[in-house]
């Protein structure tokens, strides 16, 4: 554990170093926020909450590249395989990813509620509880899966393709940029099995319904298994040498860290209110607007 | 009997796909010795070492350090083992004093960074990136890294690679140092003056087995005394009349260079001028050595190490 907090420490500075990584991490989620609410923020602060929970979920989602995509670098380099002769241990250096990546993330938060309070007129800041909750759940749950890809790929190249794919998934189809309420009945199908979509769908509650920890509930319990299984798998398929490769198997065995939100999506599909509740939050950006109409 | 032995290592295999990269490979090292695995690329050294350091499992064999096994024995066997590998680098933007902070962090026994800077001549190189550093610091840096926890055991592989003479005999020099601390170590290389220099003890490995083992004077006395006789001359010599002169058991080539090995100098030197003023010829210059490892090398495989 010591070695944890120290592998996290010095990963942390490594990543403040790196520009590339506070470009991804900062620059651009901050100048999303501007882009995003400067066009469709301007009713009075009214859509503020619904806008204010996409950016956040884009800068939650971004951990699926952040610091884990780093260890196929490490590896490739033969980095890894130095602290492979210390009493480091595989499960180490991959939880020492999640938390840096997770206290480099918060600040960025932080900042985005902050610019979303000041500039666009945040009316509140929700369940502050829920969101820190769901923030917490959600970056180290894309953290994770970052980790499945970096442990299933062999080269840097692989590795960006595979994560390319599964990010635009997780972008156009989740609700983060399109929202969910707008898409297609056949698209909204398959998007009930995407972690992204509780994700977003979990902030927005959190942001405009003020739904509680116990509200969100199967959420997060969903995104802390997926979590888990990717971790444990991850583990498992660690390798410290760029010369080892991975088992063809592997891949087969990453795609089960789908599993929870398989099992939600079902429960989704037939008994959920996902599709009530994204209309309804939707329609938070309208309602006020066609009220302001109705008074001139 | 209690064995002063710091590693040992028993009848190793090792295979990749259709590869024997060892075939039995047995030595034993002793505690404050300097041990040298010697050999070509590809011999089978750096298989040899990382299976010794645990970085990969032997498909037959034992091995102990300091009676661990690196398979099982967990923290317990990194806590006595400090280790310099061959392919291996550290982040880009690292800091040369975070590295040995951190490294020095995952032991609880552990050397002050300030003393490793001193003493691998780093202090002025100490918030310099890892990116910025050169060769010769980078391996000054993997040593100091190898010395962290005050290890019993060190590993070097190829310690001193692609490295300029100069820089070269800096590392010796330091590694010459460790062994005033009765430190054991391994190192592996495939520079001849490299084994000669700094080991107590070396193996010459080839095809992934141990052909020669024994300090560097003994492996010369062992292999028959042959003594090597460089001959250059004004003509060049044809007629292959040179391998008959008394005392000579071969002779070759190499470049203008003729090299004739003899168990009986003095014989051969009076044999060789008399049969040059015979052909009328002139001789430009002898040398006399004595055999070193790379003689042995090739005595042994018929080839030279650096081939």
């Amino acid at each position: 554990m010591k070695n944890t907090w120290a592998l996290t420490a010095i990963r942390m500075r490594l990543a403040i170093r790196n520009r590339a990584f506070l470009f991804f991490s900062l620059i651009m989620p901050v100048a999303f926020l501007f882009f995003y609410m400067g066009i469709f923020g301007r009713n009075g602060g009214r859509a503020a909450p619904y806008l204010l929970s996409d950016v956040l979920a884009l800068t939650v989602m971004g951990s699926f590249w952040g610091l884990s995509v780093q260890l196929v670098t490490f590896r490739e380099q033969g980095i890894l395989r130095r602290f492979r002769v210390t009493p480091v241990t595989s499960s180490g250096m991959l939880a020492s990813s999640l938390l840096s990546n997770y206290f480099m993330t918060l600040p960025t938060i932080v900042i985005e509620f902050a610019l979303a309070r000041w500039i666009f007129h945040l009316p509140s800041y929700g369940n502050v509880l829920s969101v820190l909750f769901m923030v917490t759940l959600g970056t180290i749950c894309f953290a994770s899966l970052g980790l499945i890809v970096a442990s299933v790929t062999n080269t840097m190249h692989e590795t960006q393709i595979i994560a390319q794919i599964i990010w635009f998934v997780f972008l156009f189809i989740s609700g983060a940029t399109f929202p969910f309420a707008m898409l297609p009945g056949s698209v909204q199908a398959i998007a009930v099995f995407l972690p992204a979509t509780y994700l977003v769908s979990g902030l927005q509650q959190s942001l405009i319904d003020h739904t509680s920890v116990l509200g969100l509930g199967t959420y997060m319990a969903s995104l802390i298994g997926c979590a888990l299984i990717a971790f444990l798998i991850a583990a498992q398929l660690f390798r410290w040498d760029p010369e080892t490769k991975a088992p063809r198997r592997a891949k087969l065995w990453a795609a089960s860290a789908i599993i929870p939100f398989l099992l939600l999506g079902a429960w989704e599909t037939y008994y959920g209110n996902l599709r009530s509740h994204a209309l309804k939050d939707l329609q938070s950006i309208r309602e006020p607007y066609s009220l302001q109409r109705m008074d001139h | 009997m209690i064995s002063t032995a710091n590693i040992e290592v028993e009848n190793l295999t090792k295979r990749y796909g259709d590869v024997e990269a060892l075939r039995g490979v047995s030595f034993s090292v002793n505690e404050g010795e300097i041990f040298g695995l010697l050999g070509p690329n590809g011999a089978g050294k750096t298989s040899t070492v990382e299976i010794i350091e645990g970085l990969r499992t032997p498909d037959g064999g034992k091995v102990r350090v300091c009676g661990l096994d690196p398979q099982r024995s967990g923290d317990d066997f990194k806590f006595v083992i400090g280790a310099a590998l061959q392919s291996t680098a550290l982040p880009d933007k690292m800091r040369v004093r975070e590295a040995l902070d951190l490294f020095g962090s995952f032991y609880p026994r552990r050397r002050g960074t300030a003393e490793l800077l001193k003493r691998f001549g780093l202090e002025e190189k100490k918030n310099a990136f890892y990116s910025h550093l050169s060769g010769g610091q980078k391996q000054r840096l993997a040593l100091a890294m190898a010395l962290v926890n005050d290890p019993r055991v060190i590993f070097l592989d190829e310690p001193t690679s692609g490295l300029d003479p100069q820089v070269r005999h800096e590392i010796y020099a330091v590694i010459q140092e460790l062994k005033k601390e009765n430190k054991t170590i391994l190192i592996t290389t495939h520079y001849i003056e490299e084994a000669e220099h700094l080991c107590d003890r070396v193996a010459i490995v080839d095809h992934g087995k141990v052909i020669a083992l024994g300090s560097p004077r003994e492996l010369k006395e062992r292999s028959g005394a042959v003594t090597r006789i460089t001959v250059r001359m004004a003509k060049p010599e044809t007629n292959g009349a040179l391998s008959t002169l008394e005392g000579v058991t071969e002779c070759r080539t190499e470049a203008d260079d003729y090299l004739l090995y003899s168990t009986r100098v003095p014989r051969t030197i009076v044999a060789l001028v008399k049969h040059l003023e015979e052909q009328h010829n002139e001789l430009i210059s002898l040398e006399i050595s004595a055999p070193s490892l790379e003689d042995i090398f090739l005595e042994l495989t018929g080839r030279r190490l650096r081939d």
